[in-house]
């Protein structure tokens, strides 16, 4: 294996943050049972005692709010939507992976935990992921008892289907839906726990801080996005289930209202923040149109189980794709790939794709696009196949483009969509923060570099349904029963309160003469050249240097119309846009120092002649976790060693 | 493409709204309705003026936040969601009203903004199926005949938007609540409490101040996801079930 020819930088190790991931002894089958065990419990009548905020309503939150309502705490759940029931997790499209076993095709956990760990590229904590793949069963019969709709066979029992990155059956599903089917089932739950007092719901809340009270996590600061008015809650424990931050690129198939804010403000109060730079491309979302586009829509991986996706063989071939015989047509994700074809984990097919358009194969308007063609999968299983398993994506796609995938194959390209970093957390969700605990997309812990399909709906729920709930009652058994609550009086929550409404009136105030969209813009074409699909050192350090400016300009140059006591759309979307414009900093700061190609992360210089990925696990088996030290210094990158012992670490081949 | 819109504004909830008139230009067909507005909205804040506030988040007709009453018609002229809806569909030149949902249950927070908390209270009195965590058997012990699984399904891909009540001359949300009855009495899961949860649901429907179903099915016509009035006869037996007793 060749190099480019690259001056590696020198990795400075200096930890000051305190990583301990407190992954329990044993062999990793029993760390999980066995931590169990030991876990300190809260006698029932003393559980309601203690009140835990949740920060998000999306399938991780839901669940978590849910769940500990049910065992008995106080719970406060907040969300930005009108209701929870509206939380991003709902436009998860393809399915939930569990290691049922139930077509028989040799599934188990451990392959389950085997894939996870590969597909992450090995930068993942074993033990974290084992315990996933070990309640993943525990997500499909919870959810089914709910009465999720799940595909089922004429038999009566669960449908599974085989997703990118594994050669078993192991998806469950239902329909094109899966999110809005666990999300409603969670939501459900969430609002049977509403209705018997336990939960106290509050929508179109929006947090803008947390509060940490003698190194405590003791609440949040919020803005009643209706009335504008700032608060403070007060809890004795605060659960971040905020979900990712891929709407730094502007462009990302995540929904409009999808920010980093609230995990932001967690990292400026001291929680790590772990790989920012491992963010996921997601390769089957329908190519960009114009100017005018606001977001870009995803359509499920799960179409790659029988479309196969191609380019013309030559260079400038405009024919319409029907009339180019098969012999002229490159298939390349089969033909670099013969053991996984078209289904490649996400991160390989979407460079894959990158590449053939970069030699000038692409198709489309803007040759930003690839074919993603049915013809054959008609073929062999009828239309009305093809119409009863992908219906309703073919009517989303034609929607939109106005073109008939029945007729025509589809165009897709790579399109932002899941971000495998977040806050650090150690065995039990629990950042660098005592008593912040984050869960969901919000925190770095099971995807590694990469997540493949189906897995983001599991972590979500086995952080909120099953894991969370056991540990938090350990954060509050050690707290004890004799533990205040500390008021929402106390000064750093009027101190917080006043930080927030000073950051709102710079935002009024800025009466410039650019609009926050086109800074998000800005912003979004920065990231994507620089820190999108493939990276490289001079373009991470051109991006270093135009986002500081770019901030700069956004203060002095925004203009926020309205005001501050009132439902102001404005000034929602310039809080959150100027968030991103210091988080983008750190992510190009994590890409520029990981000296290494590692799952979603690409950096050209480090690359087999064949365009293959290098990882560098001499230097990097770690996760970079940043620590804030204040918004004029460079944050500190920490590091957390991984070990590797029951997968082997190795170079990652889908061929 | 060239666009005259008649959009009501309204600063909120106390004081009264209007129609004001609007111009935009330069729209090509494959910009969506929402990316119009976003435009529009560009357009005012540079010029210095207040945007239009509506309600959106996924943009993929899934999240069920986007609304939109678009020349009378919830969602405007195609079976989808605003947000699913591109300006290919509508004439160039052409004006275009764009009003909130019009529901007594769904007061007006700001200009399109309307609150939809009605529809949680809803689903609060009985939406559910009462299992904690941690205690379910295996999925697979439940066989169910997937005709049953199909068809609680459609009634599942309810995304609670509100045009079936926007859509209704009563304002009624039979539409909406049939859809939850319907998908639980359609799974065994839901059996158990089949007959306290119709009841409660209704009994919430009614207080919320949403009107009665007169059999229009004008909420069928407007549903972006097609949900069948079938599930109101769905509803209507099951409420009479409950009321006249247990019936196994």
């Amino acid at each position: 294996m060749e190099l480019a020819d690259v001056p590696a930088q020198p990795v400075k190790k200096r930890n000051r943050m305190k990583l301990d991931a407190k992954i329990p002894e044993g062999p990793i089958q029993e760390k999980w049972s066995r931590y169990r065990n030991k876990l300190k419990l809260v006698n029932p009548s003393n559980k309601r005692k203690f009140r835990v905020i949740v920060v998000g309503s999306g399938l991780a939150g839901a669940s978590a709010a849910a769940t500990m309502s049910e065992l008995g705490y106080a719970v406060d759940c907040f969300c930005f939507q009108d209701s929870p029931r509206r939380a991003h997790s709902i436009a998860a499209q393809g399915g939930i992976n569990a290691a049922k076993n139930y077509p028989g095709d040799g599934d188990s956990i451990y392959r389950l935990f085997y894939d996870t760990v590969k597909g992450g590229d090995f930068r993942s904590r074993e033990a974290n992921v084992h315990r996933l793949a070990e309640v993943s069963g525990l997500i499909i019969d919870q959810c089914v008892a709910q009465g999720v709709p799940f595909a089922r066979e004429y038999g009566g029992l669960l449908d599974n289907r085989s997703f990118g990155g594994a050669q078993v059956s192991r998806t469950f599903y239902a329909r094109g839906q899966t999110g809005q089917q666990l999300l409603i089932g969670a939501y459900s739950a969430l609002s049977r726990q509403v209705a018997s007092g336990n939960v106290r719901m509050f929508t179109r809340m929006e947090m803008l801080d947390v509060v940490v009270v003698d190194g405590r996590a003791s609440g949040i600061v919020t803005r009643n996005l209706v009335t504008g008015e700032v608060e403070s809650h007060a809890a004795d424990a605060v659960v971040l289930a905020t979900g990712g931050y891929a709407n730094v690129f502007f462009l990302s198939t995540n929904a409009m209202g999808c920010n980093v804010t609230a995990a932001y403000r967690a990292y400026k109060k001291g929680a790590g923040f772990a790989n920012p730079c491992f963010t996921q491309i997601h390769p089957t979302c329908i190519p960009v149109a114009g100017d005018h586009q606001s977001k870009l829509t995803l359509m499920s991986e799960s179409l790659r189980n029988d479309g196969r996706v191609w380019v013309p063989q030559q260079v400038g071939d405009t024919r319409p794709p029907n009339e180019i015989p098969d012999a002229e047509r490159d298939y390349f994700l089969e033909r670099k790939y013969p053991s996984f074809g078209n289904l490649t984990p996400r991160d390989v097919a979407s460079r894959s794709a990158k590449e053939v358009c970069d030699e000038g194969r692409g198709v489309g308007k803007t040759g930003l696009g690839v074919y993603l063609d049915f013809r054959d999968a008609t073929a062999r299983m009828g239309r009305d196949t093809v119409a009863a398993k992908y219906g309703n994506l073919f009517d989303m796609y034609q929607r939109i483009t106005d073109e008939n995938p029945y007729q025509v194959p589809m165009r897709i390209f790579p399109a932002p969509h899941y971000t495998m970093g977040g806050l650090w957390v150690d065995y039990n969700l629990m950042s660098t923060v005592e008593g912040l605990f984050v869960i969901g997309e919000a925190n770095f812990s099971d995807h590694g570099a990469n997540r493949l399909g189906a897995s983001a709906l599991m972590q979500g729920l086995a952080d909120g349904y099953f894991i969370l709930p056991a540990t938090i009652g350990n954060y509050f058994a050690q707290l004890g029963i004799s533990h205040q609550t500390v008021s929402p009086d106390h000064a750093e929550f009027k101190q917080a309160e006043q930080g927030c409404t000073t950051r709102l009136n710079r935002l009024l105030n800025a009466s410039g003469n650019r609009t926050v969209d086109s800074f998000h813009k800005e912003l979004g074409r920065i990231m994507w050249e620089n820190c999108g699909m493939s990276r490289n050192a001079e373009g991470l350090e051109k991006a270093l240097q135009q986002i500081p400016e770019l901030r700069e300009e956004f203060w002095k140059n925004v203009k926020v119309m309205g005001a501050g006591e009132e439902l102001n759309l404005s000034l929602e979307k310039a809080g959150r846009v100027a968030d991103f414009l210091e988080f983008g900093e750190l992510m190009c700061r994590d890409a520029l120092t990981r000296n290494e190609s590692c799952g979603g992360h690409f950096r050209e210089e480090y690359q087999t002649p064949e365009g293959e990925a290098v990882r560098d696990d001499e230097q990097y088996c770690h996760s970079a976790v940043w620590e804030y030290t204040g918004d004029d210094a460079v944050p500190i990158r920490n590091e957390e060693q991984l070990e590797f012992e029951y997968v082997e670490l190795a170079l990652r081949s889908y061929k | 493409m060239h666009f005259t819109l008649k959009i009501w504004r309204q600063e909120n909830a106390d004081v009264a709204g209007g129609i004001q008139t609007y111009e935009v230009d330069d729209i090509s067909g494959d910009t969506s309705f929402l990316e119009m507005l976003d435009i529009l909205n560009d357009q005012l804040e540079s010029d210095g003026g207040l945007p239009v506030a509506f309600d959106h988040d996924c943009r993929e007709g899934i999240c069920g936040t986007c609304s939109l009453m678009i020349n009378g018609t919830p969602h405007g002229p195609e079976t989808t969601t605003t947000c699913q809806l591109h300006m290919r569909s509508f004439q160039d030149g052409d004006t275009i009203f764009i009003e909130p949902w019009r529901a007594a249950a769904f007061p007006v927070v700001r200009d399109l903004v309307v609150d939809r908390s009605a529809f949680d209270r809803i689903i609060r009195a009985g939406g559910f199926v009462s299992i904690d965590t941690g205690s379910a058997q295996d999925a697979n012990n439940t066989p169910i005949p997937k005709d049953d699984a199909d068809y609680a399904f459609d009634a599942a891909t309810c995304i609670g938007c509100g045009a079936c009540v926007a859509a209704c001359k009563n304002a009624s949300a039979m539409l909406f609540v049939s859809a939850k009855v319907s998908h639980l009495a359609h799974v065994p899961q839901g059996d158990a409490e089949r007959r306290g949860r119709v009841l409660s649901m209704v009994d919430t429907m009614d207080a919320e101040g949403f009107g009665s179903c007169t059999n229009y099915t004008d909420c069928e016509a407007a549903c972006p996801k097609a949900i069948s009035t079938d599930h109101i006869a769905v509803l209507n037996r099951e409420f009479i079930r409950a009321k006249i007793g247990r019936t196994t």
